[in-house]
């Protein structure tokens, strides 16, 4: 693996409110193709890492590299799904539009899209399953459909990694299951994502790599030797009960 | 009714009236536009800070340059409502305050700077004739071809760049963090977006006045939203009732004298705002009213048809009639269930027999089978 490049690498981030540390001093590295899940309690910093990643939220210190490269010089080979809930979806727009604003980045100022942004637009509605809600206002979707909608968006960006918030929050099991699917897919493909996630449960499930984190970084790497008891526990302090459920699965010479 | 064509003989030749029929549907167009997008990106107060903010503006501009030529006043304006929002943006920013108290900081202290500087102003003597204080409530007829002339001009270059930035604008207005992650400088278009939101509001000034302005701002957007699912219908209707009222709240200032036009077009739109909140389809109150009585009719109906179905079953014939009292028996409390046979039988479901005695048709057996495989369903 050394001779490889990292899909991505994070080098002493930190962010701070009003002095409050949100994240401290965390350094990742990420290989390309697997699907890496971030995992902490709540206000562990995980949305703050994804958006200090993208340049959303201005990092005290830090460095972040996509394949070896400062991030704003990445730009084109990174995706991005915001949590469901950051937006109006009352906003007066269509499926169709909504999933072509992932096509805005590299159609540059003032461009309108073409015969073959709508084509793109089309096959990426299909394979998340919702070509037939393409017209359909977006106040009229169920949170799957949502859900489905912003991975669409996600996905005619055509990138490298991704970044996704929490995308199974709220969502029905079929939904859930497409999604793993989807995500599959696009790691055989060599793809990597980052994925925000909130459900230990489905940790190993889901994940081939994890990053355990409360501010500070406690672990991260292959999930069958990161995701352990012993790791869980200095994440989550000292609500551990329902945590050994959790890794009940997981190889107990390793916890 | 002889005064209709009246009116319309006037808007057409009368040079006062039509002057201010065209500034005010002007103004409307402008501001019903550009509004669309402070009322999406959920900033309506931000017009009302705005319009207040640009009062200072106005005086100061005056006071430097002895003039009132609408071109340097509504300058003063556009710098003073631009500081203003800046400020506003620096404030939420910076500071722990929030951002409708922000708004609120910086409307009530621009506006007080700007009514102490037009109390100054009065008692300067060559600056009496000014009448700076029409920029409080607005005064229409004083509307000159050449402000027209001006606002059109500068409205129309707002509506060009907003036009140019279409894609751009959308983005920032639904969603501005996924717009940063591909690389555009959400900060500079919301602050070029602002900027021109100020300018529709302060070419409206002159007409309506800093008092009422938001009016012309957040309304006609509102009204519109009733209509459409589409941002770009939206932005077109908006528009348009902005002009429609503009035109209209001129039409009846100019019926009874002594009432000012400012007022008359906020009242125009508002009485748009009303009809659209009420009769848009969908969205409207009435509509959604009418759509609730449907269905509790059809629940209503539904409900006799499964009680005939069940009675049916028992006997094991479809067609055995029922009278009316053991029908009713069945929903003790219900009333109207004579009402709902007659409804139907209009609909070929039920037929009437001798002595009050009703039975399932083979549609309504049929229907009914329907509607008791669907309750099964999403039981």
């Amino acid at each position: 693996m050394r001779h490889k490049q990292n899909a991505l690498t994070i080098n002493d981030l930190t962010v701070a409110y009003e002095n409050e540390p949100v994240l401290w001093d965390v350094d990742l590295s990420v290989p390309p193709g697997v699907i890496m899940g971030i995992v902490g309690p709540n206000g562990a910093g995980k949305t703050t890492l994804v958006k200090a990643i993208l340049g959303l939220i201005k990092p005290a210190a830090g460095q972040v590299l996509i394949y070896d490269q400062p991030y704003t010089q990445q730009r084109h080979l990174v995706g991005y799904v915001p949590q469901r809930r950051s937006v109006d979806w009352d906003f007066p727009t269509t499926v169709f539009d909504v999933v072509m604003m992932g096509l805005y980045g590299k159609l540059g100022w003032i461009k309108r899209p073409g015969k073959q942004h709508r084509q793109v637009t089309e096959q990426a509605l299909e394979k998340v399953g919702i070509l037939h809600l393409a017209e359909r206002q977006i106040n009229q979707l169920s949170g799957g459909q949502q859900q489905r909608v912003f991975l669409a968006r996600a996905l005619v960006q055509d990138a490298q990694i991704y970044f996704m918030d929490e995308p199974f929050q709220g969502v029905d099991a079929t939904t859930e299951r497409a999604i793993v699917t989807l995500l599959q897919e696009l790691r055989n493909q060599g793809k990597t994502m980052v994925i925000v996630h909130h459900d230990l449960q489905t940790v190993s499930e889901y994940f081939d790599w994890v990053t355990l984190l409360n501010v500070r970084k406690i672990a991260s790497g292959p999930i069958d030797i990161t995701y352990t008891q012993d790791n869980l526990k200095k994440t989550y302090g000292g609500r551990v009960s329902f945590l050994v459920n959790a890794v009940e699965s997981q190889p107990s010479g390793l916890a | 009714m002889s005064f209709i064509p009246e009116i319309f003989y006037d808007l057409l030749f009368d040079y006062t009236l039509r002057t201010v029929a065209l500034g005010s549907a002007t103004l409307g167009l402008v501001s019903g536009a550009l509004g669309t997008y402070a009322v999406l990106r959920k900033q309506s107060l931000l017009g009302d800070a705005i319009s207040h903010a640009a009062l200072p503006g106005i005086v100061l501009a005056f006071l430097v340059f002895r003039s009132k030529a609408p071109l340097i006043l509504i300058l003063g304006a556009v710098l003073a409502g631009w500081l203003g929002t800046l400020f506003i943006i620096n404030i939420i920013r910076y500071t722990r305050i929030n951002e409708d108290t922000a708004m609120g900081l910086v409307l009530s202290v621009f506006f007080g700077f700007g009514l102490m500087l037009l109390t100054y102003t009065q008692r300067i003597p060559d600056a009496r004739q000014a009448g700076l204080d029409r920029f409080l409530f607005g005064q229409a007829a004083a509307l000159l071809q050449s402000d027209i002339i001006t606002m059109a001009s500068i409205g129309g270059i707002a509506l060009v760049v907003m036009a140019l930035f279409w894609k751009e604008f959308k983005l920032l207005s639904f969603d501005p963090e996924f717009g940063a992650s591909l690389g555009y400088p959400i900060r500079k278009l919301d602050i070029l977006l602002t900027t021109l939101i100020v300018i529709a509001i302060v070419i409206g000034l002159q007409t309506v006045g800093v008092i009422l302005m938001s009016a012309m701002i957040v309304a006609p957007a509102a009204a519109a939203r009733q209509w459409t699912n589409r941002m770009h219908i939206m932005v077109l209707l908006s528009a348009l009732f902005g002009a429609l009222a503009g035109i209209s709240g001129t039409i009846i200032s100019s019926l009874a004298a002594r009432i000012a036009t400012g007022p008359t077009i906020v009242l125009s739109i508002s009485l748009i705002v009303v009809i659209s909140l009420l009769f848009a389809p969908n969205r409207g109150l009435v509509w959604r009213w009418i759509k609730q009585l449907k269905n509790r009719r059809k629940l209503e109906l539904d409900s006799v048809l499964i009680d005939l179905h069940t009675l049916a079953s028992q006997h094991g014939d479809h067609t055995h009639s029922h009278s009316r009292q053991v029908i009713r028996a069945m929903h003790p409390g219900d009333r109207g269930t004579l009402h709902s046979l007659r409804e139907l039988q209009k609909q070929h479901l039920v037929v009437e027999e001798p002595k009050d005695q009703w039975s399932l048709t083979e549609s309504g057996w049929k229907q009914a089978q329907e509607i008791v495989r669907e309750r099964g369903k999403t039981q």
